[in-house]
């Protein structure tokens, strides 16, 4: 009974008494959905464009602002150690393009998602030997990121907002516009979209898809440079930041794989989601439930779109 | 000459039907099979046992089981870590309350109550397909671990939620637990999984096997020829589930002897098992086998390298040119052969057909 009345009954009084609180709770959400959606995002754009599962962007993320801050650290002033960080993911698109894709073209998707492991795995060790196993710190003052909390005041009571938090949440929502008229007006999106649906009717038109999946790639890796600046910079850098790709799959399933929007929503659901589980009901459930809490919502939402809330509808022909 | 079927003619029905038609297949099969039985607990060493034998033993039937579901059945999943725990606890707790089970038995049902498990994730199978899919599994994997982590009674309220397997005896000989002796506990495991082992291999060819076959081909064709995918799709997750918490039993009671929640993270137990049944060819018995000992041994032999070079490096530094090197290794085996070992193995078969004439 005890339980029941944890589970059921006492988290809404709790919500219903304290609003303000209840309206911080969903703005922290908010603003950790935004991270999150930040690094579902490079996921997507790749499996977008090539079709594959890339669990590699969650090293990518680190060896992106580690490669920056290595940079930084050699006295290299911070505008220009942002652009060698990024021209650094150029490089490395293009010779995992080279040297993996090329050869696994028409592949089955899980055997490209395996080799994508293998990629990560690689990095790892590769990412260790350069930069070192250590933890770095993001140059949190030379980037002009402010650290501090912003008081809003609301009825009567007042919430706290990181500026950090918020800076996030713009640079994301700048950078899905910038993606979402790159793919929708240049004739280098135009491309990737092709290519997205039918690699052999791409090529057969004449778009070198070679070329198409080095672009992409490396919007990915910018994308990981921002999401591993952002995340970064709350706290430090090291190589186990890694696990942040398993933050990201509720994400991915939950907006759907193909879908820009969707990673945005999907984070967004799965950051107030999480946040609301775990104040109000994680006490009762034994704590730290938000381990599992995504992976299960994402589970309910698939129950009723298997392919996502804004993915394509799948159709199947026999 | 020596690989060559021509001359053996089946005269009855069960000669016809059996497991290895080809006799060299057969004298083969057997003849590792004892070799396994006989040499190792003669001439290995607790090194051997160790480092090679048993994790070949208890995570290639992890990947076998893993092979059931994703490699006969086309459903993917990353939650073998957490049907490997689930079988473990299950394990710890069945031989912890009641000591004077035999331990084949507490293996059987902690196998069951992973099967329990594995039918109610594969609940979602029938509408969510893919990758999709893949991640719902991860849901089990997490919530596994956090319950591992959160609930005392399973650890039976050891403090950091430590299980470990009890001294147990067979015939007056003890089999596990610290002061078990290392060949006896090497014998139990490999007849558990040898019995298992052809037990998958003679589901995969019957009505079971083919009706997994045919969903993970085209689920829909499979339904119209009277396919149901509901009962199929929940069988291979049983079963699946199955094996891997038998594996998982072995991996902690007998191998690993002492383990925390931390051992059934997901990038020390589920991805290396997808890694071997990859490596080792999807949808074949024996390829499970092969991909675990090829997954095994590249760690071993990298350690054993630069050392054996004359080369001296510090630790930690060649602890990332393993990780690069296995990474690299990974890449480098799928883009030669994605179809794995089991089709090298095809190939030397077929090539043996016709030497030493090719034409």
């Amino acid at each position: 009974m005890d339980f029941l009345y944890n589970v059921s009954v006492d988290p809404i009084l709790q919500i219903v008494e304290d609003p303000v609180f209840f309206i911080q709770v969903i703005a922290e959400g908010l603003m950790a959905g935004v991270m999150y959606s930040l690094v579902a995002l490079g996921f997507c754009l790749i499996y977008k464009a090539s079709g594959v599962f890339n669990f590699a962007q969650g090293i990518f993320i680190v060896f992106a602002v580690m490669c920056m801050i290595t940079v930084f650290e050699y006295g290299v002033p911070i505008i220009p150690a942002v652009i060698i960080a990024f021209l650094a993911m150029v490089a490395l698109s293009w010779a995992i393009e080279r040297i993996v894709l090329r050869n696994m073209v028409n592949q089955e998707e899980i055997i490209m998602f395996m080799a994508t492991i293998g990629l990560s795995f690689f990095l790892e060790g590769f990412g260790q030997t350069i930069f070192g196993g250590d933890s770095k710190l993001v140059p949190v003052e030379a980037l002009h990121l402010g650290r501090d909390a912003l008081i809003v005041p609301m009825f009567g009571s007042s919430i706290r907002l990181q500026e950090l938090d918020l800076t996030a949440g713009v640079i994301a929502a700048l950078l899905v516009g910038i993606l979402a008229l790159f793919f929708q007006k240049t004739p280098v999106g135009r491309a990737l979209r092709a290519v997205a649906d039918d690699h052999q009717a791409a090529l057969s038109v004449g778009i070198p898809l070679q070329w198409m999946w080095v672009v992409v790639w490396s919007v990915a890796g910018l994308v990981a440079l921002v999401a591993g600046i952002m995340w970064g910079a709350s706290s430090s850098v090291d190589f186990s930041l890694v696990v942040i790709a398993l933050k990201a799959l509720p994400v991915l399933i939950l907006g759907g794989f193909t879908s820009v929007p969707g990673v945005i929503v999907g984070g967004l659901i799965i950051g107030v989601g999480e946040k609301i589980a775990e104040i109000y009901w994680g006490d009762a459930l034994g704590g730290s439930i938000e381990e599992w809490f995504a992976y299960v919502l994402a589970l309910v939402f698939l129950m009723f779109r298997p392919q996502g809330l804004f993915g394509e509808k799948i159709i199947e022909r026999v | 000459m020596i690989y060559r079927e021509g001359g053996q003619i089946k005269t009855s029905y069960a000669a016809d039907q059996q497991l290895f038609p080809i006799n060299q297949d057969r004298w083969f099969v057997y003849g590792f099979i004892i070799f396994l039985f006989v040499i190792p607990p003669l001439f290995a060493t607790e090194y051997h046992y160790e480092v090679i034998l048993y994790p070949i033993l208890s995570l290639g039937l992890a990947a076998l089981g893993l092979n059931i579901l994703t490699g006969y059945c086309g459903l993917i999943s990353l939650g073998t870590g957490g049907f490997m725990a689930i079988g473990a606890y299950s394990a710890f707790k069945i031989t912890t309350a009641f000591p004077d089970l035999n331990i084949f038995i507490v293996f059987i049902l902690a196998g069951l109550i992973s099967a329990l498990f594995g039918i109610l994730i594969g609940l979602p199978s029938l509408r969510i397909k893919g990758f999709y899919l893949a991640v719902t599994t991860l849901a089990a994997h997490f919530f596994v671990e956090w319950a591992i982590n959160r609930i005392d009674w399973l650890s039976n309220y050891s403090p950091s939620h430590t299980i470990g397997g009890p001294p147990r005896d067979m015939f007056g000989i003890t089999v596990m637990g610290p002061e078990a002796n290392p060949a006896a506990k090497y014998i139990i495991m490999l007849i558990v999984v040898v019995a298992l082992g052809f037990v998958a291999k003679n589901l995969v060819r019957g009505r079971v096997g083919r009706s997994w076959m045919a969903i993970r081909d085209m689920d829909i064709a499979a339904e119209l020829i009277g396919i149901k995918p509901l009962q199929t799709k929940l069988l291979a997750f049983a079963i699946s589930s199955f094996y891997i918490g038998v594996s998982g039993a072995l991996y902690v009671l007998m191998y690993l002897e002492s383990v925390d929640p931390e051992a059934f993270e997901i990038l020390t137990t589920s991805f290396p098992v997808l890694f071997m049944i990859i490596i080792g060819g999807l949808g074949s018995i024996m390829g499970a086998f092969m991909g675990a000992a090829f997954i095994v041994l590249i760690p071993v032999l990298l350690r054993n390298l630069f050392p054996a070079l004359g080369i001296d490096i510090a630790s930690h530094v060649i602890q990332h040119i393993e990780f690069m090197l296995f990474g690299g290794l990974i890449v480098f085996f799928l883009i030669v052969e994605p179809n794995g070992l089991a089709r090298l193995w095809q190939i030397v078969k077929e090539k043996l057909r016709l030497w030493p004439f090719p034409h």
